[in-house]
């Protein structure tokens, strides 16, 4: 459907974007996931026609569409901050592009309400858009980028603005509408939590490039590099030089750890970050018994419902651990990763 | 309980001042003018009150404001336009030259059209050169299209400045979002930007409007004797025909119909959609890209520097060229570069109108304005202050203070004649009583110059000060004034370059012996003579390069992007 080729976009004189290529496909969901000024704001800008690529084209069904102008795209794309029209009422704004349409107005009408009844808002077709809440006028801005039917979806960061518990229930009714509605979409942010609970696709935008693109499940299991890991907070990073392969062994300054992860050739000498989950880790009393384990003290231990977030210290380095049971503050203990539950990844 | 009272008291201290002045000079005259108009229409002397006299003449003062209004309009919002979107060379300059003309006197644009345009100005004396004729072949001058083009030239920049400033802070977001709802650019206009700058749109041009409908001086030196504003009626019926009763009624008409317009005017100008339509930071300029917006920009940038270079950089350069044969000595035309016009200045020839030196009036002019500057800012601080201290009292009051810019100062120059001729007042206490008019014409500009700057420093930070162990003294010093200074200095620099040109109230107040420069210059340029017309020129170039400073002054020192009004 969507294909992005080789996109450039320098933001003041420094390269934003420095090639940038992936598709989407029907039905599917993108979610684009980087920092904040890592330029996929402007992918989505560039993808919408509201700019210029300096290089590389964009392609719908095998048709190049660089050039098309954004109002003849028929994309929909949800602003950060709605955009809503301030002096026009909910129903003339999901309205507005039904109407640029040339629909008549009885079809504009009907659809408007369809549109409205799928986020759940009618009944507020005559209030003003300054009258609604934050949630409301996020779906207020969702049924009017859906109602004209666009053949590509595009959300910017649409749940930014609002707090905690109610994106948490949002990303739910998001996917709900976005899965109903069988639409291309790509989806901008920067909270993981987004990208996970709606992306079919997942992709990581770094340093101007797609530093990996995956499913959730993959990107969870396997990050690309330590960047990765850190960015999606999938646990902590330890720095460690290959000590020898098969088995691979990396020495780090906690002590020697086994991996038996071998997603890649290393080379014996090469600096690599180990990735330690939380969940993983295996607390033992007394000292540690060869490879794998260490002796931490005890920072922190905060009850978290399900289980124990117990923060660690050995000397400057510190660690996230979750354990079923409470530790004691200042207490030291054996902490142990088996060799299978370890990622060697490639150092920033 | 004795701190909360001694509050109290200051508190209508704040209020005594400024509510004392108003009423003398102020709501006294409005009333002395109110009273004669009215028992002149109660006895209906056929004589005084002229019916359909009022009626043409608010007819063409109507007609006449609407047709600058829409004129200016059609040279502003592009410019609007040009000045919120895009960067070109010489883009600052252009901004600043065209803030000029609004605090130039008008005695001053007048001259300046009449050096471009008049019988002696450089556009007829070239067409003469060139094809060697013996009579000035353009009478634009004394004309309805003259006084359009004056108003025009004076008013273009509150619609740059107004509209201009809410276009580059309207969210591009909106109109982003419209394009991507399939809006082309012409419908994203239409059903996006102009609704949303709409309330500028009106409440500039119901500004401007307000200019034009009150012109005085511009009227009464470029529209001739066919065409009278109700400013010049007023005028004209007060100082010419001793008919005061029909000024009084004039005046009264112009006053309730100003003040409905400046109610309008407020009503419509206030922002309706907030924050949601602007945003807090200005879109980046660009430079024109496409071919249509390299000519448009190019058109535009001709248009304004023709409308507002042209007349200014003519009165300069006429008023040191002698093109003419001076009085007594036909035949011998000495073209050239002179300063003769500014040398006479500060002789006293018998050929002058006055008996007394021209630099007379400069040093009167230079007195009145430092005067009515101080009083007006007084006036302006103790009564922002005043306002801003009694929340919704202040609030109800406010108008109250701000209706001077409703009275026009021919007005205002009427109602003081009327009262301030009986004792203990007397025709010579008139000259002292300038600045007081002046500080009057100028207070609406410095309270909203003032009260905005003073409403927007958070009452926190003076509790903070306060809670250190500051008292209200040092709270003024170290809070409020610091954050004050520059809009003072701008509303200085205002009431200054105000009273300078003011030309209504002083056309009333200003005796023989004691002209101001603004009254000079008319009574230079309305005598025959060469030395006469290049003495209203080289006084109109000094008046001219005085308000120049003052408008880089008030532009250096305008807070970063605070618009005016």
């Amino acid at each position: 459907m969507l294909e992005i080729r080789d996109i450039h976009k320098s933001y003041e004189g420094k390269p934003l974007l420095e090639g940038i290529s992936f598709t989407v496909r029907e039905g599917e969901t993108v979610c684009l996931l980087g920092e904040s000024g890592s330029g996929k704001s402007t992918l989505l800008r560039i993808i919408a026609g509201l700019e210029e690529a300096e290089a590389g084209s964009l392609w719908w069904n095998g048709e190049e569409i660089s050039a098309v102008p954004a109002h003849k795209r028929g994309f929909g794309l949800m602003f950060q901050d709605y955009a809503l029209f301030p002096h026009r009422n909910v129903q003339a704004n999901v309205a507005f592009g039904l109407r640029m349409q040339g629909l008549p107005s009885a079809e504009v009408e009907a659809r408007t309400r369809a549109a409205l009844a799928m986020v759940r808002m009618d009944g507020f077709e005559g209030r003003a858009v300054a009258e609604l809440s934050g949630g409301e006028q996020q779906r207020v801005a969702l049924a009017r980028a859906l109602a004209p039917d666009p053949r590509l979806l595009m959300l910017d960061e649409p749940l930014g603005a609002l707090d905690h518990a109610l994106r948490k229930q949002l990303i739910g009714e998001l996917r709900r509408i976005l899965h109903d509605s069988r639409k291309p979409a790509i989806y901008v942010t920067h909270d993981r939590e987004e990208a996970f609970g709606l992306a079919d696709t997942l992709m990581l935008l770094h340093g101007g490039r797609i530093a990996q693109a995956g499913s959730t499940a993959e990107l969870f299991r396997h990050p690309v590099n330590a960047w990765a890991a850190g960015f999606l907070g999938l646990g902590s990073l330890l720095s460690g030089v290959v000590l020898s392969l098969a088995p691979l062994r990396v020495g780090t300054a906690l002590g020697v750890f086994r991996v038996s992860d071998c997603a890649r050739a290393w080379q014996p000498g090469e600096k690599v970050q180990l990735l330690l989950r939380p969940r993983e880790a295996r607390v033992f009393a007394g000292q540690p018994e060869g490879e794998n384990q260490f002796t931490a003290r005890v920072r922190d231990c905060l009850f978290m419902g399900e289980n124990y977030q117990t923060e660690l210290r050995v000397d400057d380095y510190s660690l996230t651990i979750q354990t079923e049971l409470p530790l004691g503050v200042g207490a030291d203990l054996v902490v142990g990763f088996p060799p299978d539950k370890l990622s060697c990844l490639e150092a920033e | 309980m004795k701190a909360k009272r001694g509050k109290f008291w200051w508190k209508a201290l704040l209020w005594l001042l400024p509510a004392a002045f108003l009423l003398v000079f102020f709501y006294q005259p409005l009333a002395a003018i109110l009273r004669l108009a009215f028992s002149a229409r109660l006895a209906g002397e056929g004589q005084s009150f002229q019916p359909a006299m009022v009626a043409e003449t608010f007819g063409f003062t109507l007609w006449q404001a609407l047709l600058s209004t829409l004129l200016t309009l059609g040279v502003g919002l592009p410019a609007a336009y040009l000045f919120s979107h895009f960067e070109f060379p010489g883009r600052k300059f252009l901004r600043l030259i065209t803030l000029l003309p609004f605090i130039l006197p008008t005695v001053v644009t007048a001259v300046c059209f009449n050096s471009l345009l008049g019988p002696r100005g450089w556009l007829n004396l070239g067409l003469m050169a060139l094809f060697n004729l013996s009579e000035p072949p353009v009478h634009i001058l004394d004309s309805l299209p003259a006084i359009l083009l004056a108003h025009v030239f004076y008013n273009s920049s509150l619609i740059i400045r107004i509209v201009g400033g809410a276009w580059s802070r309207l969210d591009r977001k909106l109109t982003q979002a419209a394009r991507m709802l399939g809006a082309d650019a012409w419908h994203t206009f239409w059903e996006l930007t102009l609704p949303l700058l709409l309330p500028a749109i009106g409440g500039a041009s119901l500004l401007v409007f307000l200019f034009d409908f009150t012109s005085f001086g511009v009227v009464l030196m470029l529209g001739g004797p066919r065409f009278a504003t109700l400013e010049v009626e007023i005028y004209t019926q007060a100082l010419y025909l001793f008919n005061l009763p029909l000024a009084g009624v004039l005046s009264v008409v112009q006053l309730a119909f100003t003040l409905l317009v400046a109610w309008l005017q407020n009503r419509v100008s206030l922002p309706r959609y907030g924050k949601a339509a602007m945003s807090s930071e200005r879109a980046n300029l660009r430079r024109p890209k496409t071919r249509a917006e390299k000519a448009f920009t190019l058109a535009v940038v001709i248009m304004l520097a023709a409308l507002t270079l042209l007349p200014l950089l003519s009165l300069v350069t006429r008023s040191v060229v002698s093109l003419e044969a001076d009085r007594g000595a036909r035949g011998e035309v000495q073209a050239g570069f002179t300063l003769r016009y500014y040398r006479e200045l500060f002789r006293n020839t018998s050929g002058s109108i006055f008996y007394v030196p021209p630099v007379t009036a400069v040093r009167n002019s230079l007195l009145y304005a430092g005067a009515a500057m101080l009083i007006a800012n007084l006036l302006g601080l103790l009564t922002s202050y005043a306002l801003q201290a009694s929340g919704r009292l202040g609030r109800w009051l406010e108008p109250l203070f701000i209706l001077p810019l409703g009275a026009s100062a021919v007005t205002l120059g009427l109602g003081f004649v009327m009262v301030f001729r009986r004792p203990p007042w007397d025709a010579f206490s008139f000259p002292m009583l300038i600045p007081f008019a002046h500080a009057l014409v100028a207070l609406p500009l410095v309270l909203r110059t003032l009260l905005p700057t003073l409403r927007g420093i958070p009452d926190s930070l003076r509790q903070a000060a306060g809670t250190l162990g500051a008292g209200w003294a040092r709270v003024f010093r170290e809070v409020d004034l610091p954050v004050m200074l520059r809009s003072l200095l701008v509303s200085m620099v205002f009431a200054f370059t105000v009273s300078l040109g003011e030309f209504g109230a002083s056309s009333f107040l200003s005796t023989g012996q004691n002209p101001t420069i603004p009254v000079a210059i008319f009574r230079y340029i309305s005598q025959p003579g060469a030395l006469n017309y290049g003495q209203a020129l080289a006084m109109s170039t000094i008046l001219l390069l005085v308000c120049a400073a003052g408008s880089v002054l008030i532009e250096k020192a305008r807070l970063p992007g605070e618009e005016l009004f």
